[in-house]
């Protein structure tokens, strides 16, 4: 099988799409958006799902039933959900900043969509499929930073200011080993090209076998990337009520909270590309292998989530600096040390 | 001096964190004013007063026997506690002296209480550390005491049960069963609960050496209970005064070394245990005979004063009462321990982060309904 379900039925809408138009470029461009929209779907369509899933995970988690009474199963809950929290009043508080503060929901959206780009769902299935991939992807996830900073910043609230505060400091702390981790795949690939990573895994080994420290250190920086448990500083009900996110309601706070499962899904998929061998695998389509990873990662993570406490935000740093960076840089040392007796045998 | 000279170092300034009384982890309504150097904690202040309901004077315009059911909202999640230790006052105060069967059904009962307080406590602090999960669990198992008090007296958290001069009524039929299913449960769910938190790096890192109190900070504050004993001091009403049917009893006093958030946790962790000792102890040696000594219908103790304590969940609850000869009293005070560990904040939070301060609160256990009385 050369190419996978998606590629098939991408080519049959494009050769559909010539046969009626006839113009190359029109048809390229309807082709473009076409994927922009099934990509913007999947986001909120998994994000959407995806608080179902938590809801459940953690019911099963915690011993409780979960959401049940919406639809079967409660399987329509969500949509209940966004349903009125699309309906509730947009509150704005006095002395915000209010273009900073109105922003800061939506531009967190451009970073966690935009990575999606990247993602190879499938054999040649990935959108923007760029020779430095992998580089791209941290440098655009990394910018969700900013609007947590701004929208605690324009909150005018010392929850959010401290919430921002954490978010800046916290993500200093983890991209540092996140990136280094990766540094020992790419040395593996040679590339940083999404793609390139997957096929090798597939012809040789997953490399959650080569490279098992950079996996650790890789969903460990990846739940503090998601400000989730054991790292949610950012919200950090507890402490901080909710944080950067203190001041918001209704539809803005859910487009706060709607990023965070984009993220999740990000995370899944990432983690399954770079370690898990993102599509390949036997017998069953490239796609349905993909789906299978996404959402065992999945599984973890918000398993994660709620069995652990929360770590305090300085042995978090510490633990970042004094453990997980010096970890990340000895594992680009082994691998290179490895790639070197490999070659030499 | 030119204020924008590139030598001066840029000032910080420290700012103050209003936390309550709307907050996730206040447990009720405390409000508590942090002074922060950025995350650092410079002074903590609880200031109090939100659940103020003026139970003291409350108990003043009712008679005795009317003051009880008050006693129950002080501290809503061992109210059986406060029955005791109100209606213990009382029965000094008039030379009432219970049956034997009523003090060993109301040492069941208080000690059942504070194994669900415990509980509680356990859960809350789980929660307030961010694992969520923990206190779903201690509520799910509190759950199975709080059927116990429904079969018992009808309700589930304000009891009303214990009366001066005994019980309200004798067990019912099937009681000792049930407590005795739970009691065999006990060490399966303590067990439960040592795997989800004990061992957990996490958590160890988050209470260990963490809101460091010593022995003479603490006798200093006055803190009792299980704060206390954290420290180090072996000091527990029930064994000093051995008021009731306690002196009949075998069980230890856990204490701690180190006087920390990991202490403050095991120290209730082994009470719970503790507890059940008792409780197994007490069904075991249940006399038979009256649930009620001969009370008058209208109680009017002597004139005098009276300072009676009990050993209640948070440390020793006292009621001071003086009585005017009349039917009610012209005095009650209530040492609420809560209250008065408050007073450990400050120093358990300074120099600490947040997120050690509101580890601090849970670890102390407030509750609002005895703090504010």
């Amino acid at each position: 099988m050369d190419n996978g379900i998606v590629m098939t039925v991408a080519n049959l809408i494009r050769d559909i799409l010539m046969l009626v138009l006839g113009n190359e470029f029109i048809v390229s461009l309807i082709m473009k958006f076409i994927g922009i929209g099934a990509l913007l779907g999947a986001i909120s369509g998994a994000a959407i799902a995806f608080t179902y899933t938590e809801r459940k995970v953690c019911a099963f988690v915690q011993v409780r039933l979960g959401p049940n009474r919406v639809g079967p199963m409660g399987l329509l809950q969500p949509i209940a959900d966004m349903l009125k929290l699309m309906t509730k009043e947009d509150i704005i508080p006095n002395g915000v900043d209010r273009v900073v503060w109105a922003l800061a929901p939506i531009l967190l959206f451009v970073p966690s969509a935009l990575a999606y780009a990247f993602f190879p769902f499938d054999d040649g299935a990935i959108f923007a499929d760029v020779n430095v991939g992998i580089f791209l992807l941290i440098a655009i996830s990394s910018q969700s930073v900013l609007t947590f900073l701004m929208g605690g910043y324009a909150s005018n609230s010392k929850y959010g200011m401290i919430g921002a505060m954490r978010a800046v400091a916290t993500s200093l702390a983890y991209e540092a080993p996140m990136v280094f981790s990766l540094l020992g795949i790419v040395m593996l690939t040679g590339s940083l090209r999404m793609s390139d990573i997957v096929t090798v895994q597939g012809d040789n080994v997953w490399f959650i076998v080569l490279q098992p420290i950079a996996f650790l250190i890789y969903i460990t920086t990846c739940m503090a990337e998601t400000n989730r448990t054991p790292f949610d500083f950012v919200e950090c009900e507890s402490e901080i009520v909710a944080g950067a996110f203190t001041e918001y309601s209704g539809m803005r706070w859910a487009l706060f909270f709607l990023a965070e499962y984009a993220n999740l899904l990000s995370i899944s998929v990432l983690t399954t590309t770079f370690f898990l061998g993102g599509w390949t695998g036997p017998v069953l389509p490239g796609f349905v292998w993909f789906w299978i990873k996404t959402l065992l990662m999945l599984f973890v993570f918000l398993w994660f989530r709620w069995t652990f406490p929360r770590v305090r935000i300085d042995q978090m740093m510490s633990f970042c600096w004094k453990v997980l960076l010096p970890l990340a840089l000895v594992n680009v040392l082994l691998t290179g040390v490895g790639i070197y007796i490999y070659r030499w045998m | 001096m030119n204020e924008f000279n590139d030598n001066v170092a840029p000032k910080t300034e420290t700012f103050v964190l209003n936390m309550g009384p709307q907050h996730p982890s206040t447990h009720g309504v405390l409000r508590v004013e942090l002074d922060l150097d950025g995350e650092k904690v410079i002074r903590v202040r609880p200031i109090m007063g939100y659940l103020h309901r003026g139970i003291e004077k409350l108990l003043e315009s009712r008679t005795y026997a009317q003051g009880s059911p008050f006693t129950d909202r002080l501290d809503y999640v061992s109210s059986m506690n406060n029955n005791y230790g109100y209606c213990h006052a009382v029965e000094e105060l008039c030379g009432i002296e219970p049956p034997p069967r009523a003090n060993y059904i109301r040492a069941i009962v208080a000690e059942l209480n504070r194994i669900t307080s415990h509980m509680v406590f356990i859960g809350s602090l789980a929660n307030d550390l961010g694992a969520v999960t923990g206190m779903i669990y201690t509520f799910r198992d509190r759950e199975e005491v709080l059927d116990i008090f429904d079969l018992v007296c009808g309700a589930r958290q304000t009891y009303n049960y214990i009366r001066i001069g005994g019980v309200a009524q004798d067990i019912p039929q099937g009681f000792e069963e049930k407590v005795r299913k739970f009691l065999d449960r006990v060490p399966e769910f303590m067990e439960e609960y040592a795997d989800l938190l004990n061992g957990n790096e996490i958590f160890n890192v988050r209470l260990k050496e963490v809101s460091v109190m010593t022995k003479e900070e603490a006798l200093a504050c006055n803190m009792t209970g299980p704060n206390l004993r954290a420290t180090g001091v072996p000091f527990d009403v029930r064994k000093v005064d051995g008021y009731g049917a306690y002196p009949e009893f075998d069980f230890d006093v856990p204490v701690g070394e180190n006087g920390d958030n990991w202490d403050r946790y095991q120290v209730r962790y082994k009470e719970i245990l503790e507890s059940a000792k008792i409780v197994r102890q007490a069904l075991d040696g249940m006399p038979e005979g009256d649930f009620m000594a001969k009370v008058p219908k209208v109680l009017k103790p002597p004139k005098g004063e009276i300072f009676s304590r009990t050993e209640g969940t948070r440390g020793e609850l006292g009621f001071y009462i003086v009585s005017d000869g009349t039917t009610k009293p012209y005095r009650v005070h209530i040492r609420r321990p809560s209250f008065i560990s408050m007073q450990g904040l400050n120093p358990m939070c300074r120099g600490g982060l947040i997120g050690d301060a509101i580890a601090a609160f849970a670890s102390i256990d407030p509750l609002m309904g005895e703090v504010d009385c």
